[in-house]
């Protein structure tokens, strides 16, 4: 730390940052705009600006801009002498003048950093009386709205959309006032992370266009912090809710997890909280029919199927909390618990969780940003685990970067670093079966099947270390390739393996744990990332549940007749026949919030909360376990999976903390997740933390239409946070953070004054646990697995494909079932494909977007034909998009035959 | 007068072939250097030299020079960019040299480059010069063909590739590190420095940008030495400097003359003002230095000698303003092209510029309003050096201050009169 | 679509610069020169030359001011606006044009002969007005000159 003067005031900050930063991070006022903590400082608006003294005696100083200016022992600034407080009033001045008046009918209004800044420099009045200056709006697609007469060139977009995050369908056009942020032409916004521009714009240029759909100031959302159910990364989320719906949802600051940002499903998925087709009433199946019942009937019925059961199989859910999974195995014991992830990907998740442990350790996103070299081993990231793209794409500037640090070059100088780097990219593999997004910034690009991935991985994890055996069948190139890879990963200082469930193979899997530790010899900064498909795949599997294939299989057998499915459709698990042969006969109570071919079954259904009405813990894939709260009380008979479970096994749990107990004595490995966020009890000041602002409008108005008479605030056992604007407002702990505001910073910038430093984690504690501690939990290190071949069709040496390797190909709007029931995602999912090399396309005479049949075990497919040239001969993939019927992967078919229907 | 620059200028003519040129005893200060002395010869030379840059800003180039890594650990390829992008209003330099003696210009690029050990040159040229480009092209090809470009340069062991590029419009692209960008093919916003090019330029190698006029004068700096050069100059400046006047006088053109040659001068070598039209005052250098008046034709035309009257030679191309032509409108005129050109990247500029515009416009044609005056003088305070990203808006700002410094009363007589005295 | 010889002097101007990128510019121009100016069709195809975006390609073009991304007159008027230009009259000369040719700055005759644009100084104070129509330099203008002038551009 050294010592800065304010205004002759000695304050204490940090090296090596820049002014604004230290600052701000002091908790002093600055405006600002063209500066994002993410993004660094590019000095264009100019609104930062500041006294600079040269020493004490120097009564004049001069301006400059604190975003450019490195912060040095000693520093003397000044931010109330007049000639900087005159120049920022100036420069908003400017800003305002070709700014509409349109604040009441804006989006941004409220939430508008604009007018936060405009308010901060006291302008007022309006001098400029000349004409304004006005553009044509472009449709961007379902995602983000354009009203670009509210711009004011800070540049911000382009330079996240574009710098940040890599995209390339988005720019600046034009020259001086008439500069333009758009496209070339009107149409929908390629990248996936586009949801962001809504909050990194500094005023009502982006705005959210499914919030414009039921539109609600920002002080009229009921808000809680939130953990997004869309992946399994974990991102931590605000969602606002009005009226008893949820009308959008926004990043909350994780310094480790998502840092500032989220990806399209994260932020648009949510709608499915709101759909009319969700299951809302408690059912009861009466003569054939399902009937709506009263909760306590439901209730009673189930009870009295469950009491009544000559064996049962609980389904848990890889989207449902810990607590509720938990709250299920209570119910029909440790044996009879099966885990409702499809069997297939279930194998991978455990596995995952086993490479995890025994390690080298995870990283978190923010450690993946900083890895200086990096290998992706079968995923298809973008669309897996979409934020983890993101993180790479930072991570990728980081070798080139070094060369600045020899310029002395401040790394937070976005302009000059980028100019110096260009386009050079720090190392990168991509293998994969099919192309990827990242392949454009990765240095080598490896296409093959799972095996192939294997024999890869292995034969780079041998060239790190000689110990281990040479992968069977390595051929020459991929050897080379090897060799390569391994060099530059044996050079970085903090490289990483990245791999997952995503190609479905569990030797996968154990490959890229053989090359972390391989490389983890060499280099004890080496770490390994792997992820996993659904929200709490990772919690699921460390309560140890059975695998589905066993619970179909007790009750084909009938060692079960009664089944309790929690937040599943068993559909989606295994084959139709399967399990419609397995029900056949029995008893299904069903808890949900999604419709689906399960709820349709059920005898007894039991409408769940979704997150939005939940309190829950989350794993995500780093086993971090997060905590998520209600953001609004559930309406009528729905109710949180756990306390219906809880109902139903009679143990009356009196809040979510006595689940969380008993979870910890039963299971003292996640016994840590009790403490990812505070305990219902937790006060501040005596207070809970509000739910609501305390600017939130028609509190007594909000159901006059009912009672004229204010209803008293629904009651919240199971958390510190209250369904009210009574509360404590001020800056909680980090994982109770319900909206960022700050007296005089109404939009998201407010969270500087949430941060210990700027980047910085979160005032008040951390949010989450890491759950897992490699080394500390079984498992022995696997130094060899056997790749078997993936080229299903081939016979040695003759070109010869007479059968296919289907493997998934995952969409980031169409593989996740929650988020498919919100229309503006649901639109850009892609029809039911397959995907065939162009050899194996027309060797079975297929055309592009064909209608076909394809044949899986036990489950025949309607398809379309994709040919994607990327795909390696005798490799298929297969869209995996909610509602399909399931099928095993990787399976090996029969190639669709020729004009199939 | 020794008159490096121009001695082998003769319009009539045309410019001189390779032939022609060696014959002058052209390319013999590339021989010698490449002969007999090291780059750092060659810098030396020119430090000693005391040549400061010609674009405007009057930086020494020898130092400039100093600050590129040398040797075999320096990062390569290095580049030497040639600043032809002659745009500032007023400025009618450097297309003299290019269209009448390009290979002046290639000497000096090539010794130049010798000196910084660059490997590859651009000559950034505006669109329009189609003549300046047509000679150049002309110019290489014989280089190339007489081995005085390329690999192994006159056996010496130098290698130098030399492209000429055509720009697309905007003044911006004369502002080195936006012209960067430009050649880099981007939007020719200008970079933050530091970095200085010389550490981290065209695509993140050391680069050393130059105007014409520099270069030009490098050939004969090798060829005679720095104390000749030195001599050249009546002000410690060395060298000639190329003076041109514009607008209503007897003989507008461009001539060079002594460094430090006195406004009065180069007002009689253009022959005086025309008939009917008294002197009132001018822009000294191009369209981004302070106004002087009449009463100045004693200042020294160096770097330093129009400081204390509070100007800049600038490109040492003047603009005259004559009792006919209204002071507000010639500053609207400039303020239009220069909000026009701003690049709009910061805010000042983008939407300051456009504001003094539509300012002095309210006064040109009579709503020009009580406070306008002080919205003026606010303007060239706040656009000031620092304050916004680069030049631009601080140069806009110059003939303003100036012309509100000497001529306020004109433009307090659009406001009281609602409208302008000499558009009646 | 480029022509076999647009494409080879994109190629030839690639060859000049580290990136493709950088060629842009010329490639640009090279398009502009046979069509007058740069169609959407244009610019995707030279995006793709050019391993740039169509987004990429059009932010820089339509920064330039010399690049033109909608159909122009057969013929381009460049007129200097700068201020030796305004000092010796070029008002007067823009008038005159605007009158003979009933277009403004900006404009394109109704027949397709000319576009009329405002130019910065054209490096030709010494010869104000000046104005440049196509390749060619028009300077020390006078409204007759003018005329005679534009009779030579049919
Ligand atoms: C807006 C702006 C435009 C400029 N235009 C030119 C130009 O057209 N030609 C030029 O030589 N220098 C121009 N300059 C100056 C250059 O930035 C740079 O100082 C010069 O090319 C350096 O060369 P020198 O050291 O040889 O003078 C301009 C500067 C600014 C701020
Ligand atoms: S002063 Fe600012 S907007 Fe103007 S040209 Fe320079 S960087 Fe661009
Ligand atoms: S925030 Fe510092 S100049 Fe924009």
């Amino acid at each position: 730390m050294i010592t800065i003067y304010v205004d002759n005031q000695a304050y204490q900050a940090k090296a090596g940052g820049n002014l604004l930063e230290a600052v701000l991070s002091l908790g002093l006022n600055l405006p600002y705009f063209c500066w994002h903590p993410a993004m660094g400082s590019v000095g264009a608006c100019r609104q930062c600006a500041v006294t600079l003294y040269k020493d004490e005696q120097d009564t004049q100083g001069k301006i400059v801009m604190a975003c450019m200016t490195p912060v040095k022992e000693g520093l003397r600034i000044s931010l109330q002498d007049r000639q900087s407080r005159d120049f920022r009033a100036r420069v908003i001045e400017w800003l305002m003048a070709n700014h509409p008046h349109d604040c009441p009918v804006c989006d941004e209004g409220g939430e508008c950093h604009l007018q936060d800044m405009t308010v901060m420099t006291a302008h007022d009045y309006r001098r400029y009386r000349f004409a304004k200056r006005t553009f044509a709006n472009q449709d961007l697609g379902p995602f983000v709205n354009h009203e670009l007469n509210r711009c004011i060139a800070c540049y911000r977009c382009v330079r996240f959309y574009n710098d940040y995050a890599g995209a390339r369908d988005f720019s600046v056009l034009g020259c001086h006032n008439t500069v333009y942020f758009g496209r070339s032409q009107s149409g929908p916004l390629e990248s996936e992370f586009s949801g962001n521009l809504v909050e990194v714009c500094p005023t009502g240029v982006f705005t959210d266009k499914t919030l414009k759909e039921h539109y609600t100031r920002k002080w009229d959302l009921q808000t809680a912090p939130s953990i997004c159910v869309h992946c399994g990364l974990g991102c931590n989320t605000i969602p606002g809710e009005r009226y008893g719906t949820l009308r959008r949802v926004q990043a909350r600051y994780h310094s480790q997890v998502n840092g500032y940002f989220l990806c399209d499903r994260g932020r648009y998925g949510y709608e499915f909280v709101n759909r009319p087709e969700r299951p809302r009433t408690a059912m009861i199946r009466r003569d054939g029919q399902l009937a709506a019942a009263s909760a306590e009937a439901a209730l009673a019925a189930a009870r009295e199927l469950v009491g009544s059961a000559r064996g049962l199989a609980g389904v848990g859910s890889p989207r449902a909390s810990l607590e509720s999974n938990f709250a299920l195995r209570q119910l029909v014991g440790a044996e009879n618990f099966y885990s409702g992830q499809a069997p297939w990907l279930d194998d991978c998740v455990r596995e995952a969780l086993r490479q995890l442990q025994i390690g080298p350790a995870t990283p978190s996103l923010r450690q993946v940003e900083q890895c200086d070299a990096a290998v992706v081993l079968g995923e298809d990231v973008t669309n897996f685990a979409p934020m983890l793209d993101l993180a790479i794409r930072q991570a990728v500037r980081v070798e080139p970067m070094e060369l600045a640090r020899q310029l002395k070059i401040d790394l937070w100088l976005d302009g000059p670093v980028r100019e110096l780097i260009q386009d050079r990219r720090g190392p990168l593999l991509i293998a994969s079966p099919a192309a990827t997004k990242l392949d454009e910034i990765a240095r080598w690009t490896y296409r093959s099947g799972p095996a192939g991935v294997v024999r890869l991985a292995l034969a780079t994890a041998r060239e790190l270390d000689a110990s281990l055996p040479v992968p069977d069948g390595l051929d020459e190139p991929t050897a080379r390739l090897a060799k390569e890879v391994a060099a530059a990963l044996a050079k970085a200082k903090s490289p990483l393996v990245v791999s997952g469930c995503g190609c479905g193979s569990v030797e996968l899997i154990q490959a890229a744990g053989v090359l972390a530790r391989a490389l983890a010899k060499v280099n004890s900064a080496a770490r390994l990332s792997l992820t996993v498909p659904d929200c709490n795949s990772l919690g699921l599997a460390m309560l140890g549940g059975k695998n589905f294939r066993q619970a179909l299989e007790a009750l084909r057998l009938g060692r079960a007749d009664t089944a309790v499915v929690l937040e599943s459709d068993l559909w989606d698990l295994a084959p139709t026949d399967a399990v419609e042969s397995a029900l056949a006969g029995k008893r299904l109570v069903v808890l949900d919030h999604l419709p689906g071919r399960t709820v349709q079954r059920a005898d007894v259904l039991l409408p769940a909360g979704t997150f939005a009405e939940a309190d829950g813990t989350l794993v995500n894939n780093e086993g971090r376990a997060q905590r998520f709260f209600q953001v609004f009380p559930p309406q009528g008979d729905i109710r949180q999976s756990w306390r219906w479970l809880g109902d139903l096994a009679g143990r009356n749990w009196p809040n979510l903390d006595a689940v969380l107990a008993e979870l910890s004595s039963a299971l003292p490995d996640l016994a840590p997740a009790t403490g990812a966020a505070p305990q219902a009890n937790f006060r501040i000041e005596g207070l809970k933390v509000a739910r609501q602002s305390h600017r939130y409008s028609g509190r007594t108005a909000i159901t006059a239409d009912v009672t004229v008479h204010e209803p008293k605030p629904p009651d919240d056992p199971d958390t510190p946070l209250t369904f009210s604007m009574e509360g404590f407002d001020g800056i909680p702990p980090a994982a109770l953070v319900p909206r960022f505001w700050s007296p005089g910073w109404n939009s998201q910038s407010a969270l500087t004054r949430f941060q210990q430093e700027v980047n910085g984690p979160l005032r008040g504690g951390p949010a989450g646990v890491r759950l897992i501690n490699p080394g500390s939990s079984g498992g022995t290190a696997v130094s060899a697995v056997s790749g078997e071949s993936d080229q299903a069709g081939p016979q040695a040496g003759r070109l010869c494909y007479q059968k296919l390797l289907v493997v998934p190909a995952w969409h980031i709007y169409g593989s996740e079932a929650q988020s498919m029931q919100s229309p503006a995602l649901a639109g850009r999912a892609p029809r039911p494909y397959l995907g065939l090399s162009p050899a194996d396309a027309a060797q079975a005479g297929l055309q592009a977007d064909q209608r076909i049949t394809a044949q899986f075990d036990g489950q025949s497919l309607s398809l379309e034909a994709r040919i994607l040239p990327s795909l390696p001969r005798g490799l298929a993939v297969l869209g995996m998009l909610a509602g399909q019927p399931a099928v095993q992967l990787p399976a090996i078919i029969d190639p669709p035959p020729k004009g199939a229907p | 007068m020794d008159k490096p620059l121009t001695k082998n200028i003769d319009l009539a003519r045309g410019p001189l072939d390779l032939a022609g040129y060696e014959r002058a005893g052209g390319y013999q200060a590339l021989r010698k250097a490449l002969g007999s002395m090291s780059p750092q010869d060659v810098q030396q030379a020119v430090s000693d030299s005391n040549l400061r840059g010609r674009g405007g800003a009057g930086f020494p180039t020898g130092k400039k020079w100093s600050f590129v890594p040398m040797g075999p650990q320096a990062p390569r390829p290095k580049y030497l960019c040639v600043n032809a992008d002659e745009m500032e209003p007023g400025a009618f330099k450097d297309r003299l040299l290019m269209e009448n003696d390009p290979h002046l210009l290639l000497e000096g690029v090539i010794l130049s480059a010798y000196a910084i050990e660059a490997q590859v040159a651009y000559i950034f040229l505006r669109k329009e010069y189609v003549l300046s480009a047509r000679r150049l092209e002309q110019a290489l090809g014989e280089a190339g063909q007489a081995g005085l470009v390329g690999k192994n340069i006159l056996g010496g062991g130098f290698d130098l590739e030399i492209h000429l590029h055509t720009s697309a419009g905007r003044y911006i692209c004369g502002e080195e590190t936006g012209l960067l960008n430009s050649l880099e093919g981007k939007r020719a916003n200008p970079r933050f420095k530091p970095p200085h090019p010389q550490v981290s330029g065209l695509w993140g190698k050391p680069t050393i940008i130059n105007n014409v006029e520099t270069l030009c004068c490098v050939p004969g700096i090798i060829a005679n030495g720095a104390e000749w050069f030195g001599k050249l100059s009546r002000t410690a400046d060395g060298g000639t400097k190329l003076y041109g006047v514009s607008g209503r006088v007897n003989r507008p053109g461009c001539w060079e003359m002594p460094m430090g040659s006195t406004i009065g001068e180069i007002l009689d070598r253009a022959g005086g003002m025309k008939q009917g039209y008294r002197l009132r005052g001018l822009i000294p250098g191009g369209a981004s230095t302070e106004f002087l008046t009449d009463q100045h034709t004693d200042a020294v035309m160096d770097f330093e000698g129009l400081g204390k009257y509070g100007s800049r030679m600038g490109t040492g191309t003047m603009v005259i303003l004559d009792d006919r032509t209204c002071v507000v409108g010639m500053c609207h005129n400039l303020m239009k092209f220069f909000a026009r050109e701003s690049c709009g990247w910061c805010t000042p500029c983008r939407d300051g510029l456009p504001w003094v515009r539509d300012l002095l416009w309210a006064l040109e044609t009579g709503q020009g309003q009580a406070g306008d005056l002080d919205l003026l003088e606010m303007h060239t305070q706040q656009l000031g050096p620092g304050l916004t990203y680069c030049a631009l808006a601080p140069g806009a700002m110059e003939p303003l201050i100036g012309a509100l410094r000497h001529f306020r009363g004109d433009f307090q007589r659009h406001i009281d009169q609602k409208g302008c005295p000499w558009r009646r | 679509m480029l022509n076999e010889t647009e494409k080879e002097e994109v190629a030839r101007e690639l060859e000049r610069y580290p990136t493709r990128q950088a060629a842009c510019i010329e490639a640009l121009k090279i398009v502009q020169k046979r069509h007058g100016y740069v169609s959407d069709e244009h610019l995707a195809e030279l995006a793709g030359l050019l391993g740039m975006t169509e987004d990429e390609l059009d932010g820089v073009a339509t920064f330039y001011s010399l690049i033109f991304r909608r159909p122009v007159g057969r013929h381009v008027i460049l007129l200097c606006d700068s201020v030796s230009c305004y000092v010796m009259g070029y008002e007067d000369i823009y008038r005159h044009l605007r009158g003979g040719l009933g277009i403004e700055f900006g404009q394109t005759t109704a027949d397709g002969r000319f576009t009329l644009l405002p130019a910065p100084c054209l490096g030709c104070c010494d010869r104000a007005p000046a104005m440049m129509i196509d390749d060619d330099l028009q300077l020390d203008l006078t409204g007759p000159k003018v005329d005679q002038i534009l009779a030579q551009y049919q």
